[in-house]
């Protein structure tokens, strides 16, 4: 299982460390970690710990467009979750307290957007517009417009604190992002998911129960943008209910379609999702330490990004795969090659 | 709010007020409340409107220009005495305005100008953004005193007219500085999450030890910032200068507790000057200028930060 896994994203494994080493060449130093403050500190760091919020919704995204939906309300869904947390501690409750409520509040989204597409059949997309575009009016009720600044050190932790010198973000995306690729892929679950994207009639008739594994994906998108919202605010130490999760729904959307899963759905991998979310992530970070007018940013971000579209494009997939079996069959034309180069290789050494 | 509105309603109409405004309807036209500062001037409209005992009609548009359009349009119908309007985009506003003025109802636009030929409408009161970054720029001039200070720049939104009149602004006043440099200029949206994101680069980029001041484009870039500093185990304020606009509650907050320095303040009385010269107008017909700046009054470490903050807190920033 773990070859499969690593041959489905040896493509965003390779492209990482391409935008990786794009990295490099911009700022020599990127690759330096050192242990500072009691924490890990550096770019590479920085690139797993920023790329914490996109990579946690990309999990639950994966799940949703497997079903052949999508949900584009999880930057709400952010926004809802840190102003509940900010509104719990500085209404006197406990980082925990903040945390379950922010969950909750999460959940509750998923559960909207769920029974919506389930029950009532509206299409996902236009069922999770209607959350994105009222969710951010709701975070604002609750921090009444303005930026909701806390000082509550347990809640500051899940942003900006770590554990053992590991950025908390980073242990959370980790966690979260292991803990579903093994419930989904160690029981019949993944696959439940996938027979609904390729055909929620036919998986019904089979005898799957399409509805509640369709609230599901839902409530687990809502569970980690939740997360993601908390991190977020923890970070800034206040929900800013105007621009927290802003737009993100896109990036974790792209995360996923980087990560090679077809939006029409069906299979899915949430390994490559996430090393999606590190690789746009990688690609800000060039932006940032190229040190180039920020006008440039989107155009070399659209750039960057189109070029790794194209190279997981059918048609260059299909090239590749031809070009490939050429050369194998040129191999195997001439028999006599390979035990002469592996013969010389052992006698030099 | 809708009780506090009527009370404040109430008491207006009850007060006897000698001053010309009195009894005078005036109709406010606000885009909405996506940022602090504009729920601050919403605020702070109020508050001057109930003091002069003007009945003031409320109207925000939620980002939405028809919704202004329709909102001057309810404000003519009733025939208010004035409006002011806070315009959400530059253009389209010609033949609105022309019907205020078929109506005679001056209009007063606040905070922001419109493409529109000038006679459409009485005066802008604004800020001058451009000054707003010259006044940071030459407070960093006068601070660093003739050492050699290599900047790091967090813009605002790229291509937003603030942004670019803020970086023009600063640049301009450090022109004649040759020991100022700006080594890098990135993007942090206005957002706090970005400028805390983008600080983080340029400390890794640049060297904590390298960079001695920071000009953010505005104060949430710069509170963000702030954070990015600590964690990066320099102090903000003594071993990086931080120097930025807008002076909402937290920065003073910031500047009490030493971690930033200076902040230019883009007032959210936008409304008290226009009353003032309504006042007039309606006192003597007087015409203002075309366009009324507003004070860009510096904010250091010297006044009473902690007492600004108290005061400020409570306008909806």
């Amino acid at each position: 299982m773990i070859g499969a896994t690593f041959r489905r994203v040896l493509p965003q494994l390779i492209i990482l460390c391409v935008v990786l080493l794009l990295n490099f060449a911009v700022f020599p130093g990127f690759f330096h970690i050192e242990f500072q403050n009691g924490r890990l500190f550096g770019n590479l760091i920085d690139v797993l710990n920023r790329g914490a919020p996109v990579a946690l919704l990309s999990i639950g995204m994966t799940l949703v467009i497997a079903t052949k939906g999508i949900d584009l309300s999880v930057g709400a869904v952010m926004a809802i979750a840190g102003a509940v947390a900010a509104s719990v501690v500085t209404g006197g409750g406990g980082w925990f307290t903040a945390l379950i409520a922010a969950l909750l509040a999460g959940l509750a989204a998923g559960l909207w957007n769920g029974v919506l597409v389930a029950f009532f059949r509206v299409q996902p997309i236009v069922a999770t517009l209607v959350l994105m575009v009222a969710g951010r009016g709701v975070a604002q009720l609750i921090t009444e417009g303005k930026i909701m600044t806390f000082l509550n050190e347990g809640l500051i932790h899940l942003g900006a604190g770590t554990i053992l010198g590991i950025p908390t973000p980073i242990v959370i995306w980790l966690a979260m992002g292991t803990l579903v690729t093994l419930v989904v892929r160690r029981t019949a679950l993944g696959m439940l998911i996938e027979a609904i994207g390729i055909n929620e009639t036919a998986s019904r008739l089979a005898g799957i129960n399409s509805r509640v594994l369709l609230v599901t994906v839902y409530l687990v998108s809502g569970f980690v943008a939740a997360l993601a919202g908390v991190i977020v605010a923890a970070d800034i130490k206040g929900a800013d209910a105007n621009n927290a999760g802003l737009w993100m729904e896109l990036d974790a959307i792209l995360a996923v379609v980087i990560g090679g899963n077809s939006l029409l759905g069906g299979r899915f991998s949430i390994v490559a999702s996430l090393l999606g979310a590190l690789i746009i992530q990688s690609v800000n970070s060039v932006i940032l330490l190229s040190g180039m007018p920020p006008e440039f940013n989107l155009v070399i971000k659209a750039l960057i990004i189109i070029v790794i579209l194209v190279i997981q494009s059918p048609t260059v997939k299909h090239r590749l795969y031809l070009l490939r079996a050429k050369a194998s069959s040129t191999v195997s034309d001439a028999p006599d090659v390979a035990p002469k180069a592996q013969l010389a290789k052992e006698t030099r050494s | 709010m809708k009780l506090k509105t009527a009370l404040l309603v109430s008491a207006v109409a009850l007060t006897p007020l000698g001053a010309w405004a009195a009894d005078k309807t005036v109709g406010f036209s606000q885009i909405g409340s996506e940022s602090g500062w504009r729920a601050a001037e919403t605020t702070v409209t109020k508050e001057q409107a109930t003091e002069r005992g003007i009945n003031l009609k409320f109207a925000d548009a939620q980002q939405k220009q028809e919704n202004q359009i329709k909102a001057l349009r309810g404000f003519i119908a009733q025939g208010v005495d004035a409006i002011l309007l806070a315009p959400v985009v530059a253009t389209g506003w010609d033949s609105v305005l022309e019907e205020a003025q078929d109506a005679e109802i001056p209009v007063i636009l606040l905070d922001r100008k419109v493409d529109a030929p000038d006679d459409l409408y009485m005066t802008a009161v604004t800020s001058d953004t451009v000054y707003e970054g010259e006044v940071a720029g030459k407070w960093l001039v006068d601070t660093v005193a003739g050492k050699d200070c290599s900047v790091v720049e967090l813009q605002g939104t790229t291509g937003s007219s603030p942004a670019i009149d803020r970086k023009a602004g600063f640049e301009k006043a450090i022109a004649d500085a040759s020991n100022i440099k700006i080594v890098r200029s990135q993007t942090g949206d206005f957002t706090r999450a970005q400028g805390k994101v983008v600080m983080e680069s340029f400390l890794k980029a640049e060297g904590a030890e390298n960079i001695c001041a920071l000009y953010a484009h505005n104060d949430d870039m710069a509170v963000g910032a702030i954070q990015a500093i600590k964690e990066a185990g320099a102090e903000p304020g003594k071993d990086i200068l931080v120097v930025a606009i807008d002076a909402v509650p937290d920065m003073h907050l910031a500047i009490a507790k030493g971690e930033a320095n200076a902040t230019v303040e883009l007032t959210p009385n936008m409304a008290g000057p226009a009353f003032d010269i309504l006042d007039a107008f309606w006192a003597d017909g007087t015409l203002p200028e075309k366009w009324v700046q507003t004070e860009s009054k510096l904010f250091t470490a010297e006044d009473d930060n902690q007492a600004i903050y108290d005061m400020k807190k409570g306008l909806g920033y």
